[in-house]
């Protein structure tokens, strides 16, 4: 029996080699609770009359709304931090970092491992090769009161990464290609098996935290990128824990690093991806580099680099959120911040800052605003004609400084 | 008589309910008022109870928020059909104990503002003369629906739909 990467990990943890579509319970490592949606988990689990089961196995991150921006907020956030000590489970408090960025640096997503979160982009675990998924509060509950979960086994979609990335462009661009090859409902209810051949196999742990985080947006369950480079070196990782040749596939897709652009997407969807060409020379007033997506220290790196020696635009704003506090302390320690604040940008506490629009950046009607960020909804960040594109760092460095959409190849030559 | 509201495809979360209306930004007893407040303003202040969602492609994709759909449940909706759901969204339905029918052909037969009626037990949709026939959820989501939500499922059993009473 050959199996995908996803139906080896449930099958692990099942006990018995499963299928897609069979319907298995499975035991779950960490069950992790953002701000945002704590306040509905706590009633759920009151409604079932329970506790979590295994405190050490729930997580609860206040990083969406991070300082509290109201009193609501800041009356949820406190019973967060009460209920946390009440019931021993772990709560990271506000600036501690982005969910899935401080659970991946805390250890507690490791390749293998199955973590359910209260947040869709819970894929993102899958860079490490851990089953990652987003559940909505019940769900959610209903793991930390049992310590266990029940999913259908994905079907696979498999995505193959071939070559180094070209000049210029980066994983985003990888990973917003992919969102456009598959669009936004062409991995519903699967699996997406990323493999990294010819040479993507060094990307590093950022990168594949990049590709997985956006996989949910093309609807999958779980995206996650085989073992291979760096995750070798930074974990044990299981000799199991790879899919097996001959293993069954939904759809297979191949998609060359080496001839890749960069790429953005164009508001209102994220799959509505173009060439950055097509959009060159839009006006935008605010740029913001942050998020679970592209808030790493290499992405603080790769806008510092553009942006040394230069002014962000008059009339632009930039704001940089560091994912987490780890990151802020790198990018303080190695001078990458002096950089970055010299050149005219501002800094926020690490968390979400304006990825939802609910503070730190919010924006008004008819404002347009480049963001490394994995949604470009509408009235997702403030004023409903408010526009978003997608971008990768360097992207949103070159437009920060132009004051336009533009490349930094466009911008400064080379 | 219940009617119709007809959305499109690719209805997300965000525009279900936007993020910065979340109960935890508005607090817990204004929130559903804000449901499609971006989208279709004029959705909330005139839905009445047991009016029907009729959606196209992958309704619901985007953010795991359950409280867009408990919006929509707190202002009385009990059914969707849609021709697809996104994954977190279907999840979220049925343990609210929302249904979620998925009927293509019944999805591009009704108008926004069609007067129906809803026969759960039968899955049948009448308008009119009409009857149209809607094709139930896998047995393991109705087991989970008849209880009224998963909650009350798990509450009742101690274990998942599907799961041996063993296990
Ligand atoms: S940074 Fe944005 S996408 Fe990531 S968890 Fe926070 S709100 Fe969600």
């Amino acid at each position: 029996m050959y199996l995908t990467l996803a139906e080896k990990i449930l099958s692990k943890r099942a006990g018995r080699a499963v299928r897609a579509g069979e319907l298995v319970v499975v035991e779950v490592d960490q069950v992790m609770v953002v701000d945002s949606i704590a306040g509905s988990f706590f009633k759920r689990l009151e409604q079932l009359g329970a506790t979590p089961r295994f405190p050490e196995k729930v997580s609860i991150v206040i990083d969406h709304v991070a300082p509290a921006a109201n009193v609501e907020v800041a009356k949820a956030q406190k019973e967060i931090r009460e209920w946390g000590n009440r019931h021993g489970c772990r709560v990271f408090d506000v600036g501690r970092g982005i969910c899935h960025q401080v659970l991946v640096e805390e250890r507690l997503a490791l390749p293998g491992g199955i973590v359910l979160g209260s947040d869709s982009h819970s894929t993102t675990y899958g860079g490490i090769a851990c089953f990652g998924s987003g559940m909505g509060a019940t769900d959610i509950a209903l793991a930390a009161a049992s310590g266990r979960t029940w999913l259908r086994v994905p079907e696979t979609v498999k995505v193959t990464f071939r070559g180094s990335l070209a000049p210029g462009t980066t994983a985003k661009d990888a990973a917003l290609e992919m969102i456009r090859v598959l669009t936004a409902d062409g991995a519903t209810y699967m699996s997406i098996e990323m493999h990294l051949l010819d040479g993507a196999e060094s990307l590093t742990r950022s990168q594949r935290l990049t590709l997985a985080n956006l996989t949910v947006e093309a609807g999958a369950k779980c995206g996650l990128v085989v073992p291979s480079g760096e995750i070798l070196e930074l974990y044990a990782v299981p000799d199991w824990l790879y899919p097996d040749k001959g293993a069954v596939y939904a759809k297979e897709v191949e998609i060359d690093l080496a001839s890749l652009t960069p790429r953005v997407s164009v508001p209102f969807y994220v799959d509505n991806v173009e060439e950055v060409a097509k959009v060159k020379g839009k006006k935008v007033d605010q740029v913001f580099v942050g998020t679970c997506t592209n808030g790493r220290l290499d992405d603080l790196h790769q806008v510092a680099e553009i942006l040394k020696g230069r002014q962000v635009a008059p009339g632009v704003r930039m704001l940089i959120i560091p994912a987490s506090s780890q990151v802020l302390e790198e990018a303080t320690a190695d001078g990458t911040l002096l950089t970055l604040l010299q050149a005219g940008a501002t800094l926020g506490t690490p968390g979400c800052g304006p990825c939802m629009g609910r503070h730190q950046g919010v924006l008004a009607p008819g404002e347009v605003c480049v963001s490394t960020s994995n949604r470009n909804f509408r009235g997702r960040m403030g004023a409903a004609d408010a526009e978003i594109y997608l971008a990768s760092p360097r992207v949103a460095a070159a437009t920060a400084i132009a004051g336009y959409i533009t490349t930094p190849e466009e911008l400064l030559g080379g | 008589m219940p009617r119709v509201w007809k959305f499109g495809d690719a209805i997300n979360t965000d525009d279900i309910l936007p993020g910065k209306y979340a109960p935890f930004m508005v607090g817990e007893d204004k929130f559903h008022t804000y449901a499609f407040a971006h989208f279709r303003p004029d959705f909330a202040p005139n839905y009445r109870p047991g009016d029907i969602l009729v959606c196209g492609k992958n309704i619901g994709l985007g953010s795991s928020r359950e409280y867009a759909p408990e919006a929509l449940r707190k202002l009385g909706l009990k059914a969707i059909i849609a021709k697809s759901y996104a994954r977190i969204f279907y999840r979220n339905l049925v343990n609210l104990g929302i249904m979620p029918f998925e009927a293509p052909e019944v999805v591009d037969a009704l108008q926004d503002g069609d007067e129906v009626e809803l026969d759960f037990e039968q899955g049948l949709l009448r308008r009119g003369a009409e009857t149209f026939r809607l094709r139930p959820p896998p047995a393991f989501l109705l087991e989970a629906l008849k209880e009224g939500s998963i909650l009350e499922y798990y509450r009742k059993y101690g274990r998942f739909p599907g799961e041996s009473a063993e296990g």
